[in-house]
């Protein structure tokens, strides 16, 4: 044993007092420190370290119910850890014992059923990696006045999700002539309940018990939620407990009033689905410093309700020049896609952006293009108090000559 | 050649298990559900008013129970607080900048009300308001939006026949147009 490694052990020894400020005066060029605290990793379901503060927040800390905003800006490639998946629920949560839970199917079918839990995990499973994002993501009220990407952008994930998938359970029901739309119920205490036509539950729909390899989370819906690929997030009903077959939709509150988008005209859109083509530069972004000029690497996520991402530009000046930014693999449908593109940041004040293009050739929208589609001007979007909601518009971050980054949507 | 011949007269039952594993029915697996259970955990009405239940009330009945259960969260004059939307005005707001969403003003169906006042209401006791009470709210939100008269009863042959003032305001309005959209770029078609 060599006296170097001894020397180190009775200082590992004795030193155990000394660790904190030995950490903080860690040797210049070491690439670690020696004293740090052994941790035993026996831990029956593991930890993040101690050092990772990476959270989620809600939007409206005096709310009753407030939404909890993913952390966007820390993420790196495309799952989001379930414990940071976002959460906004119309009504409280419930705790829900998967022994007694039971789904049951009936309405326009030849054979209403009833399954519980160790019946669905009998039948074939599917994974699939997908995006939820709220129809609030990014709405207007949303994007004016807040501190960072995560109030702004909040309201995505993408998890891997494993179910069974609902036209299964469909054809084993058998579904009558002339239906054509599913109204799906949770079991929370207000019995949330949501439309959605029959050719897309006979499409690509999961029940979903699994997210990122294990059981779904409580505020995810535990031990079942509907997963609807693509579609805003209100369609995917969580602690689900009926599904009825029926000729018409429910017309249930939330989704004629609350989710009813009212355009220039005064004539409110409703039942639109699908989540338009969105990306949005995640570093930098709202809220973050850059320490000094120098080499970045602009990273962000890109997605869409109508596909896969093709392509995603890149403009470090305001828009006048695009570059194309690599997108990197994996890319599913409709689920979050990362891009990057290499930027030299020289210290003036510049404005980056994203925009992208999904497998339909749909390009994600200027703000200008969007006044066109809802039949306003530009001052409305500075103006209304009408939450728009859908808003997919590229979004624009200015980088001032201190290193920190704006919101500069509006300007 | 013995073995052969038994094979052979096999392969049409190995053929008919693979058509049986393209398309399986999954025997066992889930029960059928019965009348009773079903009624049993059914809820909700549709436009159509289909599932209505039994019984009745008025705009002056639904007052006394609004007085008793609804005031903390909407006001004693329906203007909303912080915990709960406004039940009235918003009249001739919503297709200005500051659009005020309220029964009156963009509720489509009257049956809606019906359905969520009976499964979400009241906030700290959703479920817990017997088909009368859920009849007679519904009548006083109603009258109180201009919509009916005081001394008109709700039931499930009335309640359907409502027509709200905002029923002509979303797109697309007939709902056997409504279907799956197609959206770009903001645009749902």
């Amino acid at each position: 044993m060599s006296s170097k490694g001894s020397s180190r052990r009775r200082f590992l020894k004795e030193g155990v007092a000394l660790t904190g400020l030995a950490a903080a005066g860690a040797r210049p060029g070491m690439g670690q420190v020696e004293t740090s605290q052994v941790v035993k990793n026996t831990r029956p379901y593991g930890e993040r370290s101690r050092f990772v503060t990476s959270a989620r927040i809600p939007d409206d800390p005096t709310s009753r119910s407030p939404a909890i905003l993913t952390p966007i800006q820390d993420s790196a490639g495309i799952i989001t850890p379930s414990g940071l998946h976002f959460i906004a629920e119309h009504y409280d949560g419930v705790d829900i014992d998967p022994q007694q839970h039971r789904l049951l199917i009936h309405g326009m079918v030849d054979r209403p059923l009833i399954f519980t839990m160790d019946d669905l995990k009998r039948l074939p499973a599917v994974s699939r990696v997908h995006f939820l994002e709220c129809p609030g993501n990014t709405s207007l009220r949303r994007s004016k006045n807040t501190e960072s990407i995560q109030q702004t952008h909040g309201r995505t994930s993408c998890s891997e999700w494993t179910g069974v998938l609902l036209s299964v359970l469909l054809r084993r029901a058998g579904v009558q002539k002339g239906a054509s739309w599913i109204v799906a119920e949770s079991a929370d205490r207000a019995r949330y309940i949501k439309s959605i036509p029959l050719d897309k539950a006979m499409d690509d729909i999961l029940l979903a018990y699994y997210q990122n390899g294990e059981p779904v989370r409580p505020e995810q819906g535990f031990p079942l939620r509907l997963f609807v690929p693509g579609w805003e997030a209100i369609s995917s009903v969580k602690w689900l407990r009926r599904i009825e077959v029926v000729d018409q939709p429910h017309m249930a509150r939330w989704e004629t009033i609350t989710h009813g988008s009212i355009r220039g005209d005064g004539k409110a859109r409703w039942f639109e689905f699908e989540m338009g083509p969105k990306s949005v530069i995640t570093r930098p972004s709202l809220g973050q410093r850059l320490p000094s000029r120098g080499y970045y690497e602009i990273t962000g996520l890109a997605w869409s309700g109508g596909g896969g991402i093709r392509r995603v530009e890149v403009s470090t000046d305001g828009g006048r020049t695009w570059k194309d930014a690599q997108i990197h693999e994996p890319v599913y449908r409709m689920a979050h896609t990362r891009f990057s593109l290499d930027w030299t940041w020289d210290g003036t004040e510049q404005v980056i952006q994203s925009r992208c293009t999904d497998e339909r050739g749909d390009v994600q929208p200027t703000l200008e293009q969007l006044a066109e589609v809802w039949g306003v001007d530009m001052e409305y979007w500075k103006t209304t108090t009408n939450n728009v909601l859908k808003f997919n518009p590229i979004f624009r971050w200015r980088v001032t000559r201190d290193g920190s980054v704006q919101n500069a949507l509006f300007s | 050649m013995r073995y052969f011949r038994s094979l052979l007269l096999l392969l049409p039952i190995i053929a008919a298990d693979i058509v049986t594993a393209q398309t399986p029915d999954y025997p066992n697996v889930g029960r059928n559900a019965t009348a009773e259970e079903i009624q049993a955990w059914d809820s909700g009405v549709g436009p159509d008013g289909k599932g209505l239940p039994p019984g009745r009330g008025t705009a002056s009945e639904g007052a006394a129970i609004f007085t008793q259960k609804c005031i903390f969260c909407h006001g004693a004059n329906l203007e909303g607080t912080k915990n709960g939307p406004a039940l009235v005005g918003g009249k001739d707001t919503i297709a200005t900048l500051h659009p005020v969403k309220t029964i009156g003003s963009f509720w489509p169906f009257a049956t809606s009300l019906w359905d969520h006042i009976s499964r979400a209401m009241p906030l700290n006791q959703p479920g817990s308001l017997k088909p009368d009470e859920v009849y007679a709210l519904t009548a006083f939100l109603l009258f109180r939006n201009g919509i009916i008269k005081e001394s008109d009863i709700m039931d499930s042959t009335s309640l359907p026949k409502i027509e709200m003032p905002n029923r002509n305001g979303f797109v697309p309005p007939r709902l056997e147009d409504i279907h799956r959209w197609r959206c770009s770029g903001g645009h749902c078609r």
